[in-house]
């Protein structure tokens, strides 16, 4: 199932662990059955009876599945697409047909062989048209990640922040060439991944490094007017974030909130673990006639919609200002390598 | 001839340390002495007109007074310095410079294109009246009064008032009274947001307004006159300008 177009993504199944993903299977599935009832149905009295009759045998099933599918979510995802499809079809018949014995219409009139047929069946066509949503829809998205990629790339690289950059630089490599030499290498690491084509999700710990390089550059023009506060739980680092998560939202701070002050000013960064959520909260000095300083609406949106696109409707990122300070507030799932 | 007096103002460290270095390498080609730096645009004003510099080499970006404000201040010194921009990016400055004929360097500044800009500024290049307010229109953060070998910067968010007279206009904030020459109409344009006309010949703080009361009888009509927060006096309201007024306080 590989596309010709590069920017494609390949076919791949849902995660069947996300809470979007689970709604969308549940809503598809219960509306072909209202579709269903009203195909077999003559008349609006009759319509009724039959929604509660497909309802009773369909809604144990379906339960059965999306609980089966949430367990196995880890093994499926190691499959090829194809082998993942037939897998997914294979758990449904089972339930299905487990399920079977319990069904109110069997009476043990010997009609049960028919009956079972015809709940495969449906089982069957269920399952493909969900799997063909899926995959309409992940055809319909991978141009937007292509899309919001290359936002990113004009969001992230700053020409300001590049050539204030290379003048510091250039006052150091007489003086103190040894840290002219740390700030160049700094700079080609960051360059590299914000031009890497990549958006696979990374773990934080990758992140984290790609804004200390970062700040280290910022720190050598900006001296003492920047500081940076973190606050990690020990497990954070582990977890799986969309590349140039962290990196854009620090850059902002800098750029909004310290470049504007004369004296210095503090950023916070605090990223906890709570059960299964990852969140992360970042502040700084908010400047009120520099809040128009253009690039921050841009950036903030880009990065959501990145949120959006990975984790759907179980990533938040929101904004306020408190105190004097501009805050955002990033909930996501917390997920690790296999 | 003696040699040219250069001013740096650049609010990072590094970037004023690398305008020293290549100021260095022009010296020999065109003598000229560090009359002193600042980082910020407060702090080059005092020295730029306590030392008498001829030229100044600003970033436009800085925190607190910009690049550009900082040169419209600079104008009103008794011998005012020819301004050299620095920018690393800032595209709209760069083609608003480019228009006006404007020089500018960009950063990571190159000696050669250093030394054109001091050769200019040298040779008595000066920017024309007007040219900064059109580059950039929005508001100064602060007033200015040239004294002898120094200026007075007035936040214009401490400005209780502005009252014209004769060719100057007063400047009132709490700690006293300054003169500025500039013109009440062009004030009021540029700070239309901060400031309200009550009277021909002035102009009051919006924020700082906590009422009217019936004033004094002139010319045998009962006016009204403006309660400004912390401020004993009472300003006249002028009959065409008291509908506007009352709507404010009402």
């Amino acid at each position: 199932m590989q596309s010709i177009r590069q920017n494609d993504l390949p076919d791949a199944l849902p995660d069947f662990r996300n809470l979007g993903v689970m709604s969308r299977v549940l809503l598809s599935v219960n509306a072909l059955a209202l579709l269903i009832a009203l195909a077999r149905s003559r008349e609006i009295g009759e319509f009724a009876a039959r929604v509660t009759e497909i309802a009773g045998s369909l809604e144990p099933v379906l339960l059965g599945v999306v609980i089966v599918l949430y367990a196995g979510s880890t093994l499926l995802e190691r499959l090829a697409y194809v082998h993942g499809l037939l897998a997914v079809f294979g758990i449904v018949l089972a339930v299905t047909a487990a399920f079977f014995p319990f069904q109110p219409e069997i009476d043990g009139s010997g009609e049960w062989r028919r009956e079972l047929v015809w709940s495969l069946g449906y089982a069957v066509l269920g399952t493909g048209v969900v799997a063909w949503y899926f995959h309409l829809r992940n055809r319909a998205f991978s141009p937007t990640i292509s899309e919001a990629r290359l936002q990113a790339l004009q969001a992230r690289i700053r020409p300001h922040f590049l050539f204030n950059s290379l003048n510091a630089v250039l006052s150091l490599i007489r003086k103190d060439p040894k840290r002219a030499e740390a700030a160049l290498e700094d700079l080609s690491e960051l360059f590299r991944t914000a031009m890497a084509d990549n958006h696979e999700l990374i773990a934080l710990r990758d992140e984290l490094t790609l804004c200390r390089q970062y700040l280290n550059l910022e720190q050598l023009r900006l001296g003492e007017r920047l500081r940076v506060q973190w606050r990690l739980d020990p497990t954070v680092e582990e977890a799986l974030v969309p590349p140039m998560l962290l990196q854009p939202l620090v850059e902002n701070a800098v750029y909004h909130g310290i470049e504007p002050g004369i004296g210095p000013g503090l950023i916070e960064v605090h990223i906890e673990r709570r059960d299964d959520r990852l969140r992360l909260k970042l502040t700084n000095p908010y400047h009120e006639e520099y809040h128009h300083r253009q690039g921050n609406r841009m950036a903030l949106a880009n990065i959501r919609e990145r949120l959006q696109l990975h984790f759907d409707v179980e990533a938040s990122l929101d904004t306020r200002i408190a105190d004097g300070r501009f805050e955002i507030d990033i909930v996501m799932p917390y997920r690790t390598s296999l | 001839m003696t040699p040219l007096r250069v001013v740096i103002v650049d609010d990072e460290e590094p970037a004023r340390n690398r305008l020293r270095e290549l100021l260095e390498e022009c010296r020999e080609e065109l003598p000229h002495s560090i009359a002193g730096e600042a980082a910020n645009g407060v702090d080059g004003l005092q020295i730029a007109a306590a030392s008498g510099a001829e030229v100044v080499l600003v970033d436009i970006q800085m925190p607190e007074m910009s690049g550009i404000e900082f040169a419209r201040h600079a104008q009103i010194l008794d011998h005012p310095p020819a301004v050299i921009f620095v920018t690393a990016h800032d595209r709209y400055a760069v083609e608003a410079f480019e228009v006006n004929a404007v020089d500018y360097l960009t950063k990571p500044v190159r000696a050669a294109r250093l030394l054109t800009a001091l050769k200019k500024a040298a040779n008595g290049a000066r920017l024309a009246r007007g040219v900064l307010e059109s580059i950039d229109p929005a508001p100064r953060r602060y007033l200015s009064v040239a004294e002898r070998g120094r200026v007075i910067l007035v936040r214009v968010s401490d400005v209780i008032y502005l009252r014209a007279e004769l060719k100057y206009v007063t400047v009132r904030t709490l700690g006293g009274e300054h003169l500025v020459e500039e013109s009440l109409a062009q004030l009021e344009q540029e700070f239309g947001g901060v400031f309200v006309r009550i009277h021909r010949n002035c102009l009051v703080a919006r924020r700082l307004i906590r009422g009217v009361e019936r004033g004094a009888e002139t010319e045998g009509e009962v006016g009204w006159s403006v309660v400004l927060e912390g401020l004993e006096e009472r300003l006249p309201v002028s009959r065409r300008q008291w509908p506007q007024v009352k709507s404010l306080v009402s």
